[in-house]
């Protein structure tokens, strides 16, 4: 099946954007590591989309809505935070500390 | 027939006085000039009254006879009244007399034909109306009733007010509240024609009550002081306890008369038998108590003397036209159902004759120990009140409107004398300390008020000697009368002794007793008014003294009167047909007695001879200090200073009782038990949830609460180190955690 | 625009002064006088639909609904939006629009401590959107939820901006009406099982519990029972009338006045409407007796209350128990006369102690007390306000010739002859104690007016510069109140021939047999 080959490709996606997540110091790369998961996730959907019924598609629509907003409101907050820190290396970020 | 389908002119005029002058008030009509729009209004309507009383005298002299086709009802219109419009659609059979125990059928029937055969030429009331407002099925109509009766007081009202109206000119002049004043004057004169001409019970009620409103308003004119508004005040709610009555007894009457509150429909259906007897007798119970409030009867008669703080003008207005004879007319007006509720023919006492004959005499009576002049003349208009309701009471119906007719007259004049006195005389009203010696000084007023006083006392040949003769004669006591009446008989001739005497002693007090007493702060000499007030009294004094002649006897000590001259009255005032009691129920009128008219003479002659040797002549030795000397004279003194100890009673024991403790247990009951058990609803609510919150909820449910938050508090230190606050370390445990979680699921599922 | 209005026409009046709310929730609250402004048009537009409402009504046709509106709502519970105007809820309506605007004039200079027009403002405008909608709706579901939005405004009103003790006062009145209201709910639902009518709406309800063997007795009398204390409370019958003096001695002077003249009515409109209107006979014929000796103690039992007040707005509001006993009166004798009397009394009453609120309100601006011990001779310091007491309280006493008398009257006129199956004996007892009760009216009515107006002023305000006469506000808001007092006085056919043929209908359907 033609399913597999999509699976295999948003694992992979998957893979490097937790990669990125995890290692990047950046602000701006973990959040275009977390558009990569996003993106995971729709191919996904669309490849179930077609197994299925038109739902998948639709669901997919809406997830890129949503990150687009979500890049929106990411890069937003990070830009505020160089102006504010001069820096956006988010190991510095630890104000949350328990 | 203009003048008689148009008396709604006559109340319009000064209702619209009253209108402009509230409007413009005192700003755009200057000081003093409201006075000349509301003494023009009341002049074209006396004017129009005199019309009217023109063309009813022309109509009654004219008219077709009352005769058992025409029956009276030729001049209603069908609309306003429901007897009028079934005998015009079905003819006298419709008002055939209903045979009961009180109506005597064959009587009634004869009577009918008395009138026919005689062809008796006999005027038909005039009724006019106009649809007001409905109810479910009811309907209310606003009208008038044109009849003998009146026109009578139409003319009586405009002219007395148009005189008390000049009269104030002069008299309130520069009062603080001038327009105020006239205003209200207009609105008390227009309520009192509204009433006179209602056309139907509702309407009657509603100008009785307008006329109350007047008086409260002009009672206490003064009120910056506190005794005139009390006055006012205890003027009105005594009215309302009255009204109660009113409000009641027609409610009776329009359903017992079949849903209708026309004056003529419950007439008739009184006098045919149709309402039955014990609705009669509850209803002319209620109306009596209604009468006794309005009118001054005894014991209800309290507010009258006090009703004396409101300017003189208006004490002259309220008791010689436009108020206290309301009763009366109210009583004359519905006839029928006293003639029948109470058995007035053939029988000798009943409780309209007992009311008017006790008010005649003990309202006499208190006049002897005023002082205050005003007050002498108040009580003599409850005792001359009492002789009308005994009028009625004992069946002389047409005596009861001639006394009304010429006391008007006489007792206006006495007033505005009075006022006249007060006026010249430093404004006091107090006749023993602050008068006396003004006949020289006062000859106009003097002489006017003297006549009055021998109209009122009954001196021949003084309007008032043949109204009260006429009374004294229905009463049947001497002769043939309705009834025969000796309680009230008696106790009238006493009354009449009593006025002859206090009015005599008025006369004393102010008008000889050495020189003048008083000060008239400043103004000199006390002298003679001006002619504003000097003319209404002459006015007043010449018709007190002709009035009398309206209705002279038919025969009076052998000499016959000229069949024009004889009983005018009676012919023009009193009506005959279905809706009023004829002969076959036993409704006469008294013939004139020789023997009573001169004895009542001499007994009022006596009245003023004996107080002229006691006062003139200082003779009768023995009465005068009786008081002091003699127990049962002082305790007769005390009672009668203390006016029956009747306003003690009224005012300290049952207002007194009202106002303070049973009003405040009310409260009491109101704040303590029924908001108590509100209250306490509420507090044992609140106690219940006290016990709920700090037991249960805070001991029990929180306690639990509590200690699972102490455990989380606990075991969170320990966990907040893994709060490094590196996102990227929480990221590592998320996924971690994810991809573990992963792994179960696969697991699991397989 | 037309075939809009006559459509939709009940729905615009009910909802345009809560669009009013809603303009001015979002103007800032700095902007005062343009709040005012808002509320003033809402009100006044409100008003003008009502006035094209009096104009377009059918008077022929009084008896039956007009202008209905009929829609889905809440399907799930048989609820419809549906309302409608009759003869009754004419009058009753037109009081409320008129009423609103001039109290908002009055409140112009008088927004009490502790100020804040704007929220005071939207109260009020939500409180008529409440008024109105108890007033038109024809569905018992959309009554209730209007008599309750009712109840939160004036929780407010009393709560923010009443005298020292309002926090009392305010829950007081919110808990006894909510009581009422629980009661009368579980009568609604149970109306809705037991009659199997399976729908609120008031006219399918009232055939469905005629169907012979629909409602046992006992179902009706307790039906009957529920909506008896919700009604009770509101209008308030003896005993439940304790919230109402407190409530009104502590509300703001405009809380009174709509205390007094709209929200009372929605508990007699509530016996007409549904507790008589949609009730059979027998329940009915079972609560008269009861209802009837209830608001003859409430007529003498308010004025006894009366005189022994020594606040002049108490006493205002004591005889507010009293003159809605003479309502009740009219309405428990089951007649259409009676009933007639009831619904002109009750906007008698709302004109009148309306008017006698606001001027105690204004006298309370300016002496900043009502202690009757305290005043006087207000004649002297403000003659025109002084007037205008005294021809309120002669109205409120039932003078004829004013508004008063044809309610008080006919009511006790009415009660000479109840209904077929009433006891004539204990009606006629009734009636003649009511017309004691009209003694002891005049007696506290003018005791008061003595107090506060003869005489001269007392020291402490004798030179105050404060006590001026009537101002602007008051001469607009004021000047329409007291010509309808007069104009019903004279003509009041004008609201009869409307009642009557409406009334016919509800009294011919509850006054037949028992």
């Amino acid at each position: 099946m033609l399913i597999n080959q999509f699976l295999l490709l948003a694992a992979i996606l998957f893979c490097i954007g937790v990669y990125g997540v995890l290692v990047r110091r950046n602000g701006v790369l973990v959040l275009m590591s977390i558009e990569l998961i996003l993106n995971a996730v729709n191919i996904n959907l669309v490849a179930f989309g077609t197994q299925h019924d038109i739902s998948g598609q639709v669901f997919a629509l809406f997830v890129i809505a949503v990150a687009a907003a979500e890049v929106g409101v990411g890069l937003a907050m990070v830009l505020l935070l160089y102006r504010t820190r001069r820096s956006i290396n988010i190991d510095e970020l630890d104000e949350l500390k328990g | 027939m203009w003048f008689l389908t148009h008396p709604w002119l006559i109340p319009a005029l000064p209702t619209l006085g009253f209108v402009v002058i509230l409007l413009l008030g005192k700003r755009l009509l200057g000081p003093a000039r409201a006075h000349w729009i509301a003494i023009s209004l009341v002049a074209v309507a006396f004017v129009l009254a005199l019309g009217t009383a023109g063309a009813w005298i022309s109509h009654s002299d004219h008219d077709t006879p009352v005769t058992s086709e025409v029956a009276g009802y030729a001049h209603v219109d069908p609309k306003c009244s429901q007897v009028a419009a079934s005998v015009a659609a079905e003819g006298e059979e419709a008002i055939a007399p209903v045979a009961t125990a009180h109506t005597s059928e064959a009587g009634h029937g004869e009577a009918e034909g008395e009138a026919a055969e005689g062809g008796e030429s006999m005027s038909q009331p005039v009724v006019r109306c106009a649809s007001w407002w409905s109810n479910g099925d009811s309907q209310f109509n606003i009208g008038t009733m044109l009849d003998g009766q009146s026109v009578l007081m139409l003319v009586v009202v405009t002219l007395v007010s148009l005189l008390v109206h000049i009269y104030s000119s002069e008299y309130v002049k520069g009062d603080r509240r001038y327009t105020h004043f006239y205003a209200f004057l207009q609105l008390f004169t227009a309520s009192m024609l509204f009433f006179v001409l209602a056309e139907n019970t509702l309407q009657m009620i509603v100008g009785w009550e307008l006329v109350g409103l007047c008086s409260f308003a002009l009672i206490g004119h003064w009120w910056e002081e506190k005794p005139n508004s009390d006055a006012a005040l205890k003027a009105f709610i005594t009215n309302r306890v009255g009204d109660v009555g009113l409000l009641v007894g027609t409610i009776i009457l329009f359903f017992s008369a079949g849903g209708t509150w026309n004056v003529i429909d419950i007439n008739t259906r009184a006098n045919t038998g149709r309402i039955s007897h014990t609705a009669l007798l509850v209803a002319s119970c209620c109306l009596i108590a209604a009468v006794m409030s309005k009118s001054g009867q005894f014991v209800l008669h309290t507010w009258l003397p006090d009703a004396m703080a409101g300017p003189t003008p208006v004490s002259a207005l309220i008791h010689a036209a436009t108020m206290v004879v309301a009763g009366i007319y109210m009583v004359a007006r519905l006839y029928p159902v006293f003639f029948h509720g109470l058995s007035i023919g053939g029988s000798s006492i009943n409780l309209l004759a007992v009311v008017g004959a006790v008010t005649g005499l003990f309202g006499s009576l208190l006049a002897f120990v005023q002082k205050d002049i005003k007050k002498v003349l108040a009580y003599s208009t409850v005792s001359q009140l009492g002789f009308m309701v005994t009028a009625l009471g004992v069946g002389a119906w047409t005596a009861a409107l001639f006394h009304l007719f010429t006391h008007a007259f006489f007792k206006a004049c006495l007033f505005l004398g009075a006022g006249s006195l007060s006026h010249a005389a430093g404004h006091s009203f107090n006749m023993v300390d602050d008068m006396g010696g003004l006949r020289k000084k006062m000859p106009t007023t003097f002489w006017t008020y003297v006549i009055a006083t021998g109209a009122l006392a009954g001196i021949f040949p003084l309007a008032g000697f043949w109204s009260k003769d006429e009374i004294l004669a229905g009463t049947g006591g001497a002769n043939d009368g309705v009834g025969t009446y000796y309680f009230a008989l008696i106790m009238l001739l006493l009354a009449a002794f009593c006025t002859a005497a206090y009015m005599t002693r008025t006369i004393w007090y102010v008008f000889y007793n050495g020189e003048f007493k008083g000060d008239t702060h400043g103004h000199g000499d006390p002298h003679e008014n001006g002619p504003r007030i000097a003319v209404p009294l002459v006015i007043l004094a010449t018709l007190g003294a002709v009035a009398g002649f309206a209705n002279l006897p038919k025969k009076m000590l052998g000499i016959e009167m000229p069949e024009s001259l004889a009983l005018r009255f009676e012919h023009l005032v009193e009506p005959v047909g279905a809706f009023f009691p004829g002969h076959g129920v036993g409704f006469t009128h008294a013939e004139f007695n020789n023997l009573l008219a001169i004895g009542s003479l001499l007994v009022a002659l006596a009245g003023v001879g004996i107080v002229y040797a006691f006062y003139w002549k200082g003779a009768l030795r023995p009465l005068h200090g009786l008081a002091e000397r003699n127990g049962m004279a002082r305790l007769g003194k005390r009672i009668l200073e203390n006016k029956y100890y009747l306003d003690w009673l009224y005012t300290d024991v049952i207002v007194g009782f009202i106002k303070k403790p049973l009003a405040a247990a009310t409260y009491w009951f109101n704040q303590n038990v029924i908001d108590g058990v509100v209250n306490g609803v509420g507090k044992t609510a609140v106690a219940s949830a006290h016990i709920v919150y700090d037991q249960i909820d805070q001991g029990v449910v929180d306690g639990v609460v509590n200690g699972t938050a102490t455990f989380a508090t606990e075991t969170g230190g320990g966990l907040s180190k893994t709060q490094s606050g590196r996102l990227q370390q929480y990221a590592v445990l998320f996924f971690a955690a994810a991809a573990v979680m992963a792994g179960v699921l696969v697991l699991a599922v397989k | 625009m037309n075939t809009f209005l006559h459509d939709w026409g009940l729905a615009v009046i009910t909802f345009l002064p809560l669009v009013g709310a809603a303009v001015m929730m979002a103007i800032p609250r700095a902007e005062e006088q343009l709040q005012k402004i808002v509320a003033l048009v809402a009100s006044t537009a409100a008003l003008a639909v009502g006035i094209w409402i009096l104009a377009e009504f059918d008077y022929d046709r009084a008896g039956s609904m007009q202008f209905e509106i009929n829609r889905r709502w809440i399907e799930i519970i048989h609820s419809r939006f549906s309302m409608g105007v009759d003869g009754i809820a004419l009058p009753l309506l037109i009081l409320t629009v008129a009423i609103i605007p001039l109290c908002v004039i009055y409140s112009w200079n008088h927004i009490p401590s502790p100020g804040n027009a704007k929220a005071f403002l939207i109260l009020i405008l939500i409180l008529e959107t409440g008024v109105i909608g108890s007033f038109v709706a024809h569905d018992l579901i959309l009554f209730f939820v209007f008599f309750e939005i009712v109840l939160l405004p004036m929780y407010f009103l009393i709560g923010v901006w009443g005298g020292e003790q309002r926090q009392y006062a305010a829950i007081k009145f919110f808990l006894y009406t909510l009581f009422g209201s629980a009661l009368m709910i579980v009568a609604f639902l149970a109306l809705f099982w037991l009659s199997g009518a399976n729908s609120f709406d008031m006219t399918e309800l009232h055939n469905a519990a005629r169907v012979p063997g629909a409602l046992s007795n006992t179902a009706q009398v307790l039906i009957f029972g529920g909506m008896f204390v919700g009604f009770a409370i509101k209008v308030p019958m003896f005993p439940f009338h304790t919230w109402l003096p407190d409530a009104h001695t502590q509300a703001p002077t405009v809380g009174s006045v709509i205390l007094a003249a709209l929200l009372l009515k929605l508990g007699t409109y509530g016996f007409v409407r549904i507790a008589i209107g949609i009730m059979p006979s027998y329940a009915s014929h079972k609560w008269a007796p009861v209802l009837v000796v209830l608001s003859t103690i409430g007529i003498i039992y308010g004025a006894l209350g009366c005189l022994a007040q020594t606040d002049m707005k108490r006493l205002i509001a004591f005889s507010s128990v009293a003159h809605m006993g003479f309502t009740m009166l009219g309405i428990s004798t089951l007649t259409d006369f009676g009933i007639n009397a009831a619904i002109f009394g009750m906007v008698a009453h709302g004109l009148i102690t309306g008017m006698l609120f606001f001027v105690a309100g204004s006298m309370k601006e300016r002496y900043h007390t009502l202690e009757l011990k305290r005043l006087g001779g207000l004649l002297v310091s403000a003659p025109k306000m002084g007037w205008i007491l005294g021809f309120c309280s002669m109205a409120s006493l039932g003078l004829p010739g004013l508004a008063g008398f044809w309610g008080e009257f006919p009511a006790i006129l009415a009660a000479y002859n109840p209904a077929e199956g009433l006891s004539k004996a204990l009606f006629r007892t009734c009636m003649v104690i009511a017309a004691i009760g009209t003694v002891f009216a005049a007696g506290y009515l003018l005791w008061m007016f003595q107090r506060t107006s003869f005489g001269t002023p007392k020291d402490e305000f004798a030179d105050d510069p404060h006590i001026t006469d009537v101002s602007r506000p008051e001469w607009i808001a004021w000047t329409p109140l007291l010509i309808s007092i007069v104009l019903f006085g004279f003509l009041p056919g004008l609201m009869f021939d409307v009642t009557n043929p409406a009334v016919k209908i509800v009294a011919a359907a509850a006054g037949i047999g028992g």
